[in-house]
């Protein structure tokens, strides 16, 4: 079968990293650690798990970091090397699952968790936080966080992966594949909302508005009681997007901090040869970018005891503002599955402002995949949210 | 003999004629039959000031002479006009400091010990000390700002505050608690446009947002038909009916000056001239401006521009009584600025120049630079405007400057935000209004920094209402063209690609009339 396979490679992870920002076409030519390969297709020897034919798999910003080599090494020790990318997933399963019946369109929750490692559950298991759990390096398949980062799983980027029961997630009726394809995405977006804190009537800002911050945008919207959502936006399309999927206000990056100076009568101060800041500010603070200038703007537009939740896989920045303003710096990685996620995004992706949004859903067919990784690199600028792969077309 | 102010009628033998735009001016050729007001010539001056302050003090119009009213133990305060006034800066020494001398000789002689001098900003900046100086003079400065006796009325200090009353319409009076427990209160105008002085000094000047939002308002100032003619301004109206409910609980002592127009001194002078009078000199001082200009960076044109001072001289001065006081002192504005134009036209030019009343020292921002056309020159008539009601307004400034975020803080945000959403101010003051009022950062940087109030860029809107409702279309030439989107404008690059634009609104053979200015003239439309 049909595979793309990430390989360890360190001079193309080091040019990548070291020129891959002021020269984009090196990240999908010399630089990237990635090969289009044909591969066995996948075995099922375990109880539970099964095969699974990929309908769509999409790119996500977690990726494009790896590839980049812009990603912590701190994650090196939770993957297994080489791999299949690819943990946005709607599929169709080959074999019959437990419950599930081959022929059955699913996603999948790609946390590996205890249950799907075949070891006892832990403490975070137990209680339902599966996206906590600590047992992702061992058990019956190599060491990775998620599918789509593990050796013996496989990933989306491919036509066929191996998935276990306690990750699949049937598609419910009426859902597009596209739909479908953005329950994963969706699913992080509902724990980011949750794990916020948001109180009723709360200022909340979201810097970004990709896939991530959208979604966020929806979730906060639709599952809490916030106030105002301001939203920072680079292009004129996720302007509209982020007002479909309910912001108060979109501002641009530059204008941030002026904006929220202004809804929240704060003060502002000029530090020198610094970023200006906040004294008072938003509620509620959410990254959904992982830069180090949107993670700062967070950090620098949050009122005194405000949360800062880090949604997008956060850059080094200046946490001077986390401890002067005492702020609650929350991290969201992935859904539990204790909370429903993946329920409760089944819901929002059949949401209006997400269905017409996933009509425009850019597939390509695993061959040319230098064009998919570029059409993502510039996503926003190209007026897409979400690129996939789609291992059915030729 | 002091020419007055005439029509040129624009024939095949008138010279290109000078445009101001921001911080530089234009040679502009207009077409055939383009009307040119242009102001009277600098009349009259009084030959000796000090005499006239004196003599205007001493005898007072319906009030008595001033040391008359001076009293051992009484509470004196002096309040005079901001920098936003004359326009340019005047030429030290500046004629408020000169009369304060005056009035200050007068109190000590009668033995007053407790005088207060207030610049009366009303929500403008508070001035730098360097500015109080240059106003009252340095012997004045240095004797009363060390002490804390000159300062800027604060018009967010509730503790300095005073609320007299409401007016018979339910207005908000609420002053300067300084001034209105003063046994008498002086104030010192320099009246450069009819619309200035009357109780327009202390109802506005030394009034808070309270008091001041019952009249600037969109409401109030579409209706202010025109602001130079206080009879015809709902402004001046509530203005005056504050003014009145003031008098009855403070004795208020009115000084009213009027300055001749001769804002551009030697060698700039030919600014002020008609061009078919340019001496070999004029225009060898006009080209080698133009070429310094078109070669200077900005901020060199910017220091040039606004370092200019007006060397006015002093047409007149009179004190006593607001109300009579500011009748002779409209007269003589009159006698400065007043043109008599026949008929309305179908496309009205204006050139803003680089200086309005809040942006001295500062930057002209698009949303100044919008008032000082759309606002003051458009305004600036008696009887019925320039342009006929559907008539185009064509403007010429680059709407480049930016903002200048110490002294227009919420200018920015108005800019970004509220223009954003609509241009309309009917629809913008509603709901935005009180939000930048009270902003709590707006207030500090008004108290404490050289910002002016959060409110300010929606009164400059206001300002504009009257031309808003009454023009089809307005037009920049050489204006940045987003600049002016964002005003909900167009921008042309020529003069002929505006009246293009323009004839959809007033067809291809509009009348066109070009308001020369500055100096300021007060087109008197029949």
């Amino acid at each position: 079968m049909l595979a793309l396979e990430m390989f360890r490679s360190v001079p193309k992870t080091m040019i990548g990293k070291a020129a891959g920002g002021r020269i984009p076409m090196l990240l999908t030519g010399l630089a990237a650690p990635l090969r289009l390969v044909t591969l066995d297709t996948p075995r099922v020897e375990k109880p539970g798990w099964a095969r699974l034919k990929v309908r769509m798999s999409g790119i996500c910003g977690s990726d494009l970091g790896m590839l980049s080599g812009k990603t912590s090494l701190y994650f090196s020790a939770v993957v297994s090397l080489p791999f299949v990318p690819g943990h946005e997933v709607v599929g169709e399963l080959l074999d019959d699952c437990e419950d599930l019946a081959a022929g059955t369109r699913v996603v999948v929750d790609p946390v590996l968790t205890c249950a799907a490692r075949g070891v006892e559950p832990c403490e975070a298991c137990r209680r339902g936080e599966t996206n906590r759990c600590s047992r992702i390096t061992v058990g019956d398949v190599s060491p990775g966080l998620q599918t789509g980062f593990c050796h013996d799983t496989g990933g989306g980027w491919s036509q066929q992966l191996t998935a276990h029961r306690s990750q699949l997630h049937p598609v419910p009726e009426g859902l597009s594949d596209e739909q479908a394809l953005l329950m994963e995405p969706v699913a992080c977006a509902v724990h980011t909302a949750l794990r916020a804190g948001v109180r009723d009537g709360d200022r909340v800002l979201v810097s970004g508005a990709g896939a991530v911050g959208l979604f966020a945008t929806l979730a906060l919207r639709e599952l809490t009681d916030a106030g105002e959502i301001l939203v920072v936006a680079k292009h004129g399309h996720q302007r509209e997007l982020a007002l479909e999927f309910g912001a108060t206000e979109v501002v641009a990056p530059k204008e941030t901090l002026r904006r929220v100076r202004r809804t929240t009568g704060a003060f502002q101060l000029e530090p020198v040869y610094s970023s200006p800041y906040l004294l008072g500010g938003v509620d509620v603070a959410l990254d959904a970018v992982g830069s180090k200038q949107s993670l700062e703007t967070c950090l620098h537009a949050t009122r005194a005891g405000g949360r800062v939740v880090l949604s997008g896989m956060p850059a080094a920045a200046d946490l001077s503002a986390a401890w002067f303003r005492e702020l609650d710096v929350v991290g969201t990685y992935a859904s539990a599955r204790g909370e429903d996620a993946f329920g409760k995004a089944a819901d929002l992706v059949a949401h209006d402002a997400v269905a017409r949004m996933s009509k425009t859903v850019a597939a390509y067919p695993l061959h040319r995949w230098r064009e998919a990784l570029d059409h993502a690199h510039s996503a926003g600028r190209l007026g897409t949210v979400k690129v996939a792969f789609d291992p059915r077309l030729s | 003999m002091t020419r007055p102010g005439f029509v040129l009628e624009v024939d095949d033998r008138t010279p290109p004629l000078l445009v101001h735009e921001g911080l530089g001016f234009r040679l502009e050729e207009f077409p055939l039959g383009t009307r040119v007001i242009y102001p009277p010539e600098p009349v009259a001056t009084v030959p000796d000031v000090d005499q006239a302050i004196r003599e205007a003090l001493l005898n007072p119009v319906d009030s008595e002479p001033l040391p008359e009213l001076l009293f051992a133990g009484m509470k004196l305060t002096i309040a005079f006009d901001d920098l936003s006034l004359p326009l340019p800066t005047m030429k030290a020494p500046d004629i408020r400091g000169r009369i304060i001398e005056q009035v200050l000789e007068m109190a000590a002689a009668a033995g007053v010990d407790d005088v207060e001098l207030i610049a009366a900003l009303a929500l403008h900046r508070r001035m730098t000390a360097d500015e109080l100086r240059h106003v009252v003079g340095e012997r004045v400065f240095r004797s009363f700002y060390p002490q804390g006796k000159l300062y800027n009325f604060d018009a967010e200090d509730p503790a300095n505050l005073a609320h007299l009353g409401t007016t018979e319409k339910g207005e908000d009076v609420e002053i300067s608690k300084r001034a209105a427990e003063s046994d008498l209160l002086v104030y010192v105008n320099v009246n450069l446009v009819a619309m200035d002085g009357g109780h327009k000094s202390v109802g506005v000047g030394l009034a808070s947002y309270k008091s001041i939002k019952h009249h600037h308002n969109a409401k109030t100032m579409v209706h202010s038909r025109s602001f130079m003619d206080h009879k015809h301004s709902e402004m001046h109206s509530s203005a005056w009916r504050m003014g009145r409910l003031i008098g009855e609980s403070v004795k208020v002592f009115q000084i009213e000056t009027t300055l001749d127009n001769n804002v551009f001194g030697k060698p700039y002078d030919f600014l002020m001239k008609r061009e078919w009078e340019w001496s070999v000199k004029d225009q060898a001082a006009m080209l080698g401006m133009r070429r310094g200009l078109a070669l200077a960076p900005q901020k060199l044109r910017h220091k040039l521009f606004h370092d200019l001072r007006g060397a006015y001289g002093l047409t007149g001065i009179n004190a006593g009584a607001v109300e009579p006081v500011h009748e002779r002192t409209v007269r003589k504005v009159h006698e400065q600025q007043r043109v008599k134009i026949e008929g309305q036209a179908d496309v009205m030019v204006m050139g803003v120049p680089y200086l309005g009343p809040y942006n001295v020292n500062s930057t002209m921002n698009p949303i100044l630079a919008a008032c000082m056309g759309l606002g003051y020159y458009f305004n600036s008539y008696l009887g019925q405007p320039v342009v006929r009601e559907g008539g185009v307004a064509i403007l010429y400034h680059p709407l480049d400057e930016g903002f200048n975020t110490l002294h227009h803080p919420s200018y920015v945000d108005f800019y970004e935000e509220v223009l954003a959403e609509s241009t309309d101010p009917h629809v913008i003051g509603p709901k935005f209004e009180e939000q930048f009022a009270t902003d709590p950062w707006y207030i500090h940087l008004y108290r404490t920094s050289n910002a002016y109030h959060g409110v300010h860029p929606f009164y400059m809107w206001y300002w504009i209402a009257h031309a808003l409702d009454h023009l089809g279309d307005v037009i920049w030439v050489g204006g940045d063209r987003r600049a002016a989107s964002r005003m909900g404008f167009r921008a042309a690059s020529t003069l002929q690609d505006a009246l293009e634009m323009a004839s959809g609104a007033v067809g291809t053979s509009p009348s066109i009339t070009y308001l020369h200015n500055p100096p300021h003239l007060l087109a008197d439309v029949r």
